[in-house]
């Protein structure tokens, strides 16, 4: 089985190949299942896999599948090579499990648009991508599903490109992206320089050459991390990139390639634990993160943007576990996120279709008796997330917490702090939209539940958003058993400890969750009053979270604007008058200089030859001109 | 199939040279074009024995021929190719064919222009192939001329200053550079690369003043900054193959030459320059992509999008590794490719349209959905994303880079951000958003033969992103005896010249 793992990226590359070369012969619907087929078959391998994988010895769990040579340069040789082993095999699932039910949903809600065809195309493209990315065996075809995915995401938030915020929302998360992929393809280099390799697995075995310059080297992969994973300072692009079909926010910017950033961490994570700076700048990136994207999803009214900056909040949670050395506790939230934030995505988007586009939850109000089973799974998809037990995201944030508090406690408090909030602004996105009553009665009219193409999918994941957790319950986590052999030689010491303090532990974030609960559902539900009153009690900050802390304004006015101007003072002043001006005062003091003196005669051979050269040449041109 | 029986380099060079001249005497304009596609592609398919019958880890020059021509002056006619000029012989014929079918719709004095094409490719083949300086410069000076003419008849309304300034400019340097060859005969008693190769080392500082007279005449050609301010010009005002040609494949030969002669004849020289060099290479990436996001005309961003990413090859060149200049050589092909797909694009709407600024345009990808596709992928090409040829190279570039000089890769990796900034903006500006002015609803899309223009350099595109070693592995053995060469010659000897013969 495994030596056919190739399998996984041929059924994508083959469903987007018929798709664009037949695809305008086809009705929607059989585009669609196409597509939707291919990812499912590449699910079905991935699932061959890990029974492959399940029937060797923990230790031998890896294996390594060379398809073609691809570059070689001296010493420098990126092979086009899959890695397959616990790690990749988890993400694989999830990419391609959750990829086919999303195609599957995007049957149901791009029916009518003018450009299904491509919208297809572009999604086989994101999985073909994704799949390149976590299947890598080394750093060069890394970066190259690194790359295709961001390219995924660009096309398809720009997808309604005659939008012209959706055009600009695609290029703003490209090139932040490529801020991003700048670190990584240093770090690249920087590896290549200091070891001689770039696949992960020789890399790992001589990882002392890297010792010297960890470091730096981890700075830069961080940098592309925080750039893929939307961490602090790279963020800004994922609100802006709701712009995009829902659809494509549930897979690419929730549940799959924003995690990517997690995922090398991951893969990595021997070069990061070379590093006990870097390790404690990324769990506080993680952290504060975490916090901050809460602030703002507390703040939003749009349904979609609060999902957004949930989702950066996550990611946040993912990159604390991650950098305290709780690898798989990071892998294990990633997880268990992919199911409910997918959920919530395809949920919103449900409530969008049937709103005719409309997303402020400010003009909603009492869905839940027009939209029953899209409220359901909503509603066990933000328990998830506000990580109220028994759901999916309580025991994975948890296992984060726990882990935190082991490296440093005021991460685990400003996390614990961050999980009240998580409650609250979960329960509100649940209230608002779907309790109570309807505060537009026109839109409310009309809204209807969706066809079943697309709540099949939603109850599926909702399983998931409900089970998950039973993966990594504490002391007999599946996920942890299953990933050990990938972090054997890195996890010394962090994830293990445990005891009555765990209990308490997880029993004071059980409360937490409920408190903020709570508040949400007095402040929506009861004193309907007081989210206006505690605004105005926040005073400025509440400006600065409306205004998501200005940090948009601070990166224009700080980097893209100078640049911009001084792209244009070169253009304008520099190209035209300093270098031409240059090259014209030159040519004038030549020319006044040489008037009289008889340059040509140099007495060079060579140059008279050439002289009697160019004069046939020009001779006969001018002859062909006057024919 | 005795392949030394056949003299093909010659026939491939003379090819075009051959089909000019009957493109004189044949009547009827249909014609003459389809003479030259036949011309062009026929020499194509030659070109490609080059590459089926390589022998494959041989460093040195294949199909040499070699003859006295001027015994008297120690001219000799003395071809070869190695792996560093087979790729651009076959990047110059791949691009010979597609540049006259998209000249298919030249009215104005067509004949005089197929020649002059033609005429072109056989001076260009010339520049790649030839191991004399004295054959080499006068293919070199024989590039000139069709383009001038090129830009100067079938240009833009100020053709005529810029077909002056282009030749003024390239004059400058190569006459520069006939003194240096010269001047080489006098301390070498040989015209012969190969002879100069072997011969004895230069003094430092001579080795010096000979580098720089030679790397000026390549520097303008390619060009680097501060020499490039030709080259918008000649752009802008160009028409569409002639631009295609220029950047193509014109403009490697300042990158060729830097790469076949500067390195192995003045190697003590080339290292000392290293810094200057690799200094103007960065500054070049950075400025012109700065400069290409504040360009109005597309052609203009294109044009400036050249240098930056020339500036890349000559940061590969003396970066003085196998990685490097791999890469670099590599970088070429795929600089003509793509660069050349980029102006085809801009020639294509212009056809449309009859203009060509960005806010002349909005949401053509609606109106114009294959032209779309195909502007995307190229873009996407020669933003270096990975897949696609652009990255291969310049990751290669970049590898040898920060070997020699962390710094400069970090400097030169930033131009990877902007180029992605202008050429996605250009997408944004062209192809996205509202399809609002109504003289836009009405642009054709690609017909049949356009399609085949840019879906060969898409095949090309695809085929170098994810085949490379295909390239590589005729590219290395010459660029690691190249290195090697350089490393042991770098040390300056002292010796006195020999005297003329």
């Amino acid at each position: 089985m495994l030596n056919y793992a190739w399998l996984i990226l041929l059924f994508p590359l083959l469903g987007l190949l018929t798709n664009l070369i037949f695809g305008r012969w086809l009705r929607d619907e059989l585009i669609g299942w196409i597509a939707s087929t291919a990812v499912f078959l590449s699910f079905l391998v991935v699932i061959g896999l890990f029974i492959a994988l399940l029937g060797l010895p923990a230790g031998e769990r890896q294996y390594q599948l060379l398809l073609w040579h691809w570059m070689r340069v001296d010493l420098f040789r990126a092979d086009v090579k899959l890695l397959i082993d616990p790690l990749s095999v988890v993400m694989g699932l999830v990419v391609t499990g959750i990829g086919f039910l999303i195609h599957v949903y995007a049957i149901g809600y791009m029916k009518g648009d003018q450009r299904v065809q491509r919208f297809f195309v572009f999604m086989n493209f994101f999985i073909l991508a994704m799949l390149t990315l976590v299947f890598a065996n080394n750093f060069i075809l890394l970066y190259v599903g690194w790359e295709g995915v961001g390219l995924a995401s660009y096309l398809l938030i720009g997808f309604w490109f005659e939008k012209p915020s959706a055009a600009e929302a695609g290029k703003k998360a490209f090139l932040v992206n490529r801020v991003g992929d700048f670190g990584m393809a240093l770090a690249i280099m920087w590896i290549f320089k200091l070891s001689g390799r770039v696949e992960f697995l020789d890399i790992a075995k001589n990882i002392q050459a890297l010792a010297p310059e960890a470091t730096a080297i981890t700075l830069l992969l961080l940098l592309a991390v925080t750039g893929k994973s939307a961490q602090i300072p790279l963020y800004i692009w994922l609100p802006d990139a709701m712009e995009g079909p829902t659809p494509v926010s549930a897979l690419i910017h929730a549940a799959t390639m924003v995690t990517a950033g997690v995922y090398l961490i991951a893969r990595t994570a021997a070069i990061f634990m070379l590093s006990p700076f870097t390790m404690t700048l990324v769990a506080t990136i993680g952290v504060v993160t975490a916090f901050f994207a809460a602030t703002m999803a507390m703040a939003q009214v749009d349904l979609k943007r609060i999902l957004a900056y949930s989702t950066i909040s996550q990611i946040g949670y993912m990159v604390l576990g991650v950098g305290v050395g709780a690898f798989s506790a990071g892998i294990f939230h990633l997880v268990t996120h992919a199911f409910f934030k997918a959920l919530l995505f395809l949920g919103a988007g449900a409530v969008m279709h049937a709103f005719h586009g409309e997303l402020d939850i400010r003009k909603m109000g009492g869905l839940r008796r027009k939209m029953p089973q899209t409220f359901w799974t909503f509603a066990i998809a933000a328990a998830a997330l506000a990580g109220l037990p028994p759901f999916a995201g309580f025991f994975s944030k948890d296992e984060i917490l726990w882990s935190a508090w082991l490296h440093s406690p005021w991460m685990w408090a400003l996390g614990l702090l961050t999980a009240f909030m998580t409650a609250y602004y979960s329960t509100r996105a649940v209230v608002v939209p779907f309790m109570g009553k309807p505060r537009d009665k026109h839109l409310y009219e009309h809204a209807h539940e969706v066809s079943s193409v697309m709540t099949i999918p939603l109850w599926l994941l909702a399983a998931g958003a409900l089970f998950g957790g039973l993966l990594g319950l504490p002391h007999i986590s599946l996920i942890g058993h299953w990933l050990e052999p990938v972090f054997a030689s890195v996890s010394a010491g962090g994830e293990a400890a445990g005891g009555s303090l765990e209990w308490i532990f997880m029993g004071i974030s059980a409360l937490v969750v409920l408190a903020g609960i709570g508040t949400a559902y007095y402040a929506y539900m009861v004193n309907t009053a007081f989210p206006q009153q505690f605004r105005r009690s926040l005073g400025f900050i509440d400006n600065l979270v409306q205004h998501k802390w200005y940090v948009d304004e601070l990166y224009m006015a700080v980097i893209v604007h100078p640049l911009w101007d001084l792209g244009g003072w070169f253009a304008d002043v520099f190209d035209r008058k300093v270098i031409d001006g240059a090259v014209n005062g030159l040519a004038w003091v030549t020319d006044e200089i040489g008037g009289g003196v008889r340059k040509l005669q140099t007495g060079l051979v060579g140059w008279y030859a050439f002289s009697l050269f160019l004069g046939a040449v020009l001779l006969l041109g001018y002859f062909m001109l006057i024919w | 199939m005795s392949l030394n029986a056949i003299p093909l380099l010659s026939v491939i060079m003379f090819l075009p040279l051959l089909g000019a001249l009957i493109v004189l005497i044949l009547p009827g304009e249909e014609n003459q074009k389809w003479w030259s596609l036949l011309v062009t592609t026929v020499t194509f398919l030659l070109s490609l024995a080059l590459f089926f019958y390589w022998k494959d880890g041989e460093a040195g020059f294949q199909f040499v021929e070699r003859y006295a021509w001027i015994p008297q002056l120690g001219i000799d006619y003395h071809l070869g190719v190695d792996g560093i000029s087979l790729f651009l012989v076959l990047l110059t014929t791949f691009l010979g064919p597609l540049t006259i079918l998209f000249s298919w719709d030249i009215k104005d004095r067509l004949k005089t222009y197929l020649f002059l094409m033609l005429l072109q490719e056989t001076g260009v083949i010339g520049v790649f192939v030839s191991l004399d300086m004295v054959l080499f410069y006068l293919f070199w000076e024989l590039t000139l001329i069709p383009m001038y003419f090129l830009i100067g008849l079938w240009g833009g309304p100020r053709r005529v200053y810029a077909a002056v300034k282009f030749f003024i400019y390239t004059m400058l340097g190569s006459t520069l550079m006939i003194i240096a060859i010269l001047a080489l005969r006098y301390f070498y008693g040989s015209f012969d690369f190969v002879d100069l190769l072997n011969g004895k080392g230069l003094p430092a500082t001579v080795q010096l003043a000979f580098f720089i007279a030679f790397a000026l005449a390549f520097a303008i050609k390619v060009p680097l900054f501060p020499f490039h301010t030709w080259l918008p010009d000649a752009h802008v005002q160009a028409p569409t193959a002639g631009s295609v040609v220029l950047a193509g494949v014109l403009l490697k030969m300042g990158t060729y030459g830097l790469v076949r002669f500067c390195l192995p004849l003045f190697p003590a020289a080339t290292k000392q320059m290293v810094p200057v060099m690799m200094t103007l290479a960065i500054v070049g990436i950075l400025y012109a992509a700065l400069v290409a996001l504040r360009q109005k005309d597309l052609k203009g961003l294109v044009a400036y999008s050249s240098i930056a990413h020339l500036g890349f090859v000559v940061l590969g060149i003396f970066a003085l590794n196998p990685s490097g200049i791999s890469g670099a050589v590599l970088q070429m092909v795929n600089h003509g490719v793509s660069t050349g797909g980029l102006f085809f694009l801009v020639g294509m709407l212009y056809h449309r349209a009859h203009r060509r600024m960005l806010d002349d345009f909005g949401g053509l990808w609606k109106q114009l959905p294959i032209f779309g596709a195909f502007f995307l992928v190229i873009m996407l090409s020669s933003a270096g994303l990975p897949g696609l040829n652009g990255f291969v190279g310049e990751f290669n570039i970049l590898i040898g880079a920060f070997k020699a000089n962390k710094i400069a890769a970090l400097f030169a990796t930033a131009g990877i951000i902007f180029a992605a900034w202008y050429l996605l903006y250009a997408f944004r500006q062209v192809m996205e958003g509202p399809l609002d002015k109504p003289e836009n609803k009405l642009l054709p899309d690609l017909n049949a033969r356009e399609i085949i223009i840019l879906a060969s350099l898409v095949a090309v595109i695809l085929l170098i992103g994810l085949f490379p070693n295909i390239f590589f592995a005729k590219i290395n053995p010459s660029v690691l005896e190249l290195v090697h060469f350089v490393k042991i010659h770098a040390a300056p000897v002292l010796i006195t010249p020999l005297p003329t013969q």
